[in-house]
């Protein structure tokens, strides 16, 4: 039999549980956050993370346990006491944040104002103590959790989780439904965050979807598997027919804003494909990437401006310019993969990102200022013409971007299975196995590097036109991350991944505003964390899955490389 | 390179190499023309390409002990460390508070040296103490993973480090106080030198004749020397490798941090995302000098201060180019991958281009 993991084990755990809290405190997420209300004037986004991580804790304890073997009031004692450690530590910071005022001028974030809010505003005293009681709860709540049914669990825990975001999502919501379904807005949703009544309202229809779909879910699909094949396609296609309806209403559906952040998501979504090619199918890694979406952008804004300052300055129509701009990002691409066919891996990584910001600073210097505008940029750039319809905002634009997305994703789709994707997959395995079994290096390597540099080339011509001017600092190496970042997320190889990676790591931060000033802490970390724990991505590619699978398993026994 | 081009592989020249050594070609010709051009101008004189290759040499000596950051690791476990930049900046980041508040003790005042030595030393454990850490939470593990993967971790956590100062400490520009003993002027007839310049370049070759006596006459030096040469047999022979890694991150931490420290006693500010162009350029001299070569790594560090200081003076300036200063940080990325292309071993070689594993 396993042995149980000793007590001291749970206590070190609730230790770093609580110096995961630490960090989350002072590097200024817990007080940015608290200035969203969840549930008006009851609970803010801010202390709702530290009592996510007082809960998660909890809940790594309960992991490293058997469960199933341990009798439900250890199980409780224990996930109480990691609970509690973690709490502990929030304390000791809060008592020397009091007791050491000086330390202000070190750590920007201990401020009186966090102090106050992670203690109630009930004084050092009584809050710590509040403190400590909230972290053995919270703790304890997830070993008590164990001993009711699943089902119940995940009903709870979805309830509870989707009453956040739409608490989060009070402001946004707000404003885009006030004028069709105001009732339901103001009965809802308090001045900030939820109503009392409406965090009841909410949490009790997702609890009891949850609870239907998890007890009944099952009888569903399975009453659905059972109709004849016809009907299941004929059920399959209304839900492709829906969907396509639901992506071309959604500007209309969701107003101003949202559409803007869609059309950020995306020019992303753009890029994140092309990168795709580049890294996930030929496995070059590339962080000058951004280089290419720069080309683009800056081609399509010479042919199109009006502006007098800029020597060449084309006038030519949008739909003119597109197709200049993507020859001009394509040829770039294999241009400067000529010169570093035979760079491999990590030297790949640094020379792709010296071009970057070599061409980045070439757009900024003044030595071309007359040609690129140096870093005033290019100004005037017009919006694109469907006949005499101006496609002038987020909400029009949004079509233009969708149909880019839908016409690459397709390309990307059907390249993946053709000759010259499988080359690719067998380039990024083993070049040097590949050259031998016959696949024309060069020629491969370059068509990635010019097919990653046309997608993003077709997002850069966009892009100008969206913004109408553009400067050399929207081309930063920050830009190439946040990329790569989401085709990480997503799964490096997998479409569907981009799209999902894109949504999370540009969509979410869009709409939580404070989150801004931590996204590129928020890249950072999950790049590593994704690296650490599930380096397949989110939503991963079959092919690559079965291969980091593969290495996992004879790595324990295997010395040699 | 070239021997080998026209040599073994004569048969296989593609149109591609010719693509690329044509550029490199066209390269080095605009760099001969411009240098020949502003000669010819004579707009500087003797006295100020004096000062030009002395502020090269103090920058270089700083490239230079940041580069041995990235040889020692790259020599060891053959990946970038690419949160090394962010090493660089913490130690000098952490240590501002100690200056100022030895600035406000007055001991920068009575005791300069001392306080210099205290700056210094501080850093060097900051810088120790995180490289150290991202070695531990974020590459053992990865220890056995394919190629990109560590290289992927290494990006983030470069970034996780930047914007975790930015949220302890915040945003705002640190400066550091002055130290009135680093800004005495040295005349040497015509030309001139500040104390600065003389304790930087100092200080730093201090450093590395350290570094060298440590890893060529020290036990634990010899070991790292074999884990370099072959891991497993070095283990093998009884040497605990996993120590020896972390011996040698803490070696490229210190040496780092050091740097860090003098890298602000230049240019006087401490930002959360000063460690980006120095470990980039850094990197470029490890590479130039031959990765995994620790006297390369040195020479590396300094030809590249040198060429960055003159550089955009002597080839861009004759050729009329204006504001040649703001090329600098470019003409840095031009040689790396000039290097990289025409002669990836560097200058006193290492093979890197093809997988050594």
């Amino acid at each position: 039999m396993t042995t149980q993991p000793s007590w001291t084990a749970t206590l070190r755990l609730g230790l770093i549980g609580g110096i995961v809290t630490l960090y989350l405190i002072l590097v200024g997420m817990v007080e940015a956050f608290s200035h969203r209300d969840i549930i008006g004037g009851v609970i803010d986004m801010g202390r709702v993370l530290v009592f996510v991580s007082f809960y998660l804790t909890g809940y790594f304890a309960l992991r490293r346990l058997h469960s199933a073997e341990t009798n439900p009031r250890e199980l409780i004692g224990r996930t109480a006491l990691a609970g509690l450690a973690n709490a502990a530590l929030v304390v000791a910071l809060l008592i020397f944040f009091t007791l050491v005022p000086g330390v202000r001028a070190i750590f920007v974030s201990a401020s009186p104002a966090l102090v106050g809010l992670l203690t109630f505003g009930q004084g050092i005293v009584f809050g710590s103590v509040l403190i400590l009681l909230i972290g053995a709860a919270l703790g304890a709540s997830v070993g008590a959790l164990q001993n009711v049914p699943a089902y119940w669990r995940t009903s709870l825990i979805t309830a509870i989780f989707w009453t956040i975001i739409i608490g989060i999502l009070q402001e946004l919501l707000v404003i885009t439904f006030r004028n069709s379904v105001g009732f339901l807005t103001s009965l809802l949703f308090a001045s900030t965050g939820l109503s009392l009544i409406g965090t009841i309202l909410v949490f009790t229809v997702v609890f009891t979807g949850a609870y239907v779909n998890a007890r009944r879910g099952d009888e569903f699909r399975a009453r659905f598997q059972e109709l004849p094949t016809t009907k299941q396609q004929w059920i399959t296609r209304g839900i492709f027919v829906f969907l396509i309806l639901l992506l071309l209403s959604l500007p209309m559906v969701l107003g101003l804003f949202f559409s803007e952040v869609l059309v950020n998501v995306g020019l992303f979504v753009l890029m994140g494909l092309g990168l795709n090619i580049v890294v996930g199918f030929a496995g070059l890694l590339d962080l000058g990437y951004v280089a290419f979406f720069a080309i683009g952008a800056y081609v399509t804004a010479l042919l199109t401006t009006t502006s007098t300052e800029i020597v060449f300055a084309g006038g030519w129509p949008f739909w003119a310019a597109l197709p200049v701009a993507i020859a001009a990002s394509a040829i770039g691409g294999a241009l400067l993969g000529i010169p570093v066919l035979k760079i491999r891996g990590d030297y790949l990584a640094i020379v792709t990102l010296g071009f970057g910001e070599i061409i980045r600073l070439l757009f900024l210097s003044d030595f071309l200022k007359p040609w690129f505008g140096g870093s005033r940029g290019i100004e005037l750039i017009p919006k694109p013409f469907i006949g005499s319809f101006e496609l002038e905002g987020p909400q029009q634009l949004y079509y233009l971007i969708l149909a880019g997305c839908l016409i690459v994703a397709f390309i990307s789709l059907r390249l993946k299975s053709s000759r010259i994707g499988r080359a690719w997959v067998a380039m990024r395995e083993d070049e040097d196995v590949a050259g031998a079994m016959g696949i024309h290096l060069v020629r491969t390597k370059l068509m990635a590097f010019a097919m990653g540099a046309m997608f993003a080339g077709i997002g850069g011509a966009i892009f100008a036109s969206k913004l109408a001017i553009i400067y050399p600092h929207s081309f930063k190496l920050d830009t190439s991350i946040n990329v790569l970042a989401l085709i990480i997320i997503g799964g490096m190889g997998s479409i569907p991944g981009v799209i999902v990676g894109a949504l999370a790591l540009v969509g979410l931060p869009e709409i939580f505003r404070e989150f801004a000033d931590f996204r590129l802490l928020i890249y950072g970390i999950v790049l590593v964390l994704m690296m650490l724990v599930r380096p397949q991505g989110l939503w991963p590619e079959a092919r690559r899955k079965l291969e980091l699978e593969e290495i996992k398993e004879p790595e324990a026994g295997a010395v040699g490389k | 390179m070239l021997g080998r081009v026209f040599g073994k592989r004569a048969a296989r020249l593609e149109w591609t190499d010719i693509f690329v050594y044509s550029l490199g070609a066209l390269i080095v010709g605009v760099v001969i023309v411009g240098s020949i051009m502003t000669i010819q101008k004579g707009t500087y004189g003797a006295r100020q390409w004096f000062d030009l290759v002395l502020f090269g040499l103090t920058l270089g000596s700083i490239y230079s002990l940041i580069a041995l950051g990235y040889t020692l690791v790259y020599g060891i476990l053959r990946m970038i460390n690419f949160a090394h930049s962010e090493v660089f900046m913490s130690g000098p980041y952490a240590a501002y508070y100690l200056a100022i508040s030895l600035a406000a003790s007055g001991l920068v005042a009575e005791n300069p040296a001392l306080a210099l030595l205290m700056i210094i030393g501080f850093a060097m454990i900051v810088s120790t103490l995180i490289a150290i850490t991202v070695e531990r939470l974020a590459y053992r593990p990865l220890r056995h993973a394919p190629t990109l993967v560590p290289l992927i971790t290494a990006i983030g956590a470069s970034f996780v480090l930047q914007y975790t100062f930015r949220g302890f400490f915040g945003p705002a520009i640190k400066v550091y106080p002055e130290f009135p003993i680093l800004e005495q002027k040295i005349i040497l007839g015509e030309f001139q030198v500040t104390s600065l310049q003389i304790f930087v370049i100092v200080i730093a070759a201090l450093m590395m004749l350290g570094l060298h006596l440590f890893v060529q006459y020290t036990k634990v030096g010899k070991a790292m020397r074999a884990v370099a040469e072959d891991r497993e047999t070095a283990a093998l022979m009884g040497i605990n490798v996993n120590r020896i890694i972390v011996t040698t991150f803490a070696l490229g931490g210190a040496l780092a941090g050091a740097a860090g420290v003098l890298f602000i006693l230049v240019f006087n500010q401490v930002t959360f995302y000063m460690g980006f162009y120095p470990g980039v350029k850094a990197f470029t001299a490890a590479v130039l000098g031959g990765i995994g070569n620790i006297p390369g790594a040195m020479l590396g560090g300094i030809f590249l201060g040198v060429i960055e200081s003159l550089g955009p003076n002597l080839i861009l300036d004759g050729l009329g180019i204006p504001a040649p200063n703001q090329l600098k940080d470019a003409l840095a990325f031009v040689m790396l991958v000039l290097v990289l292309i025409l002669r990836p071993a560097g200058i006193l070689g290492e093979r890197l281009t093809e997988k050594k594993a």
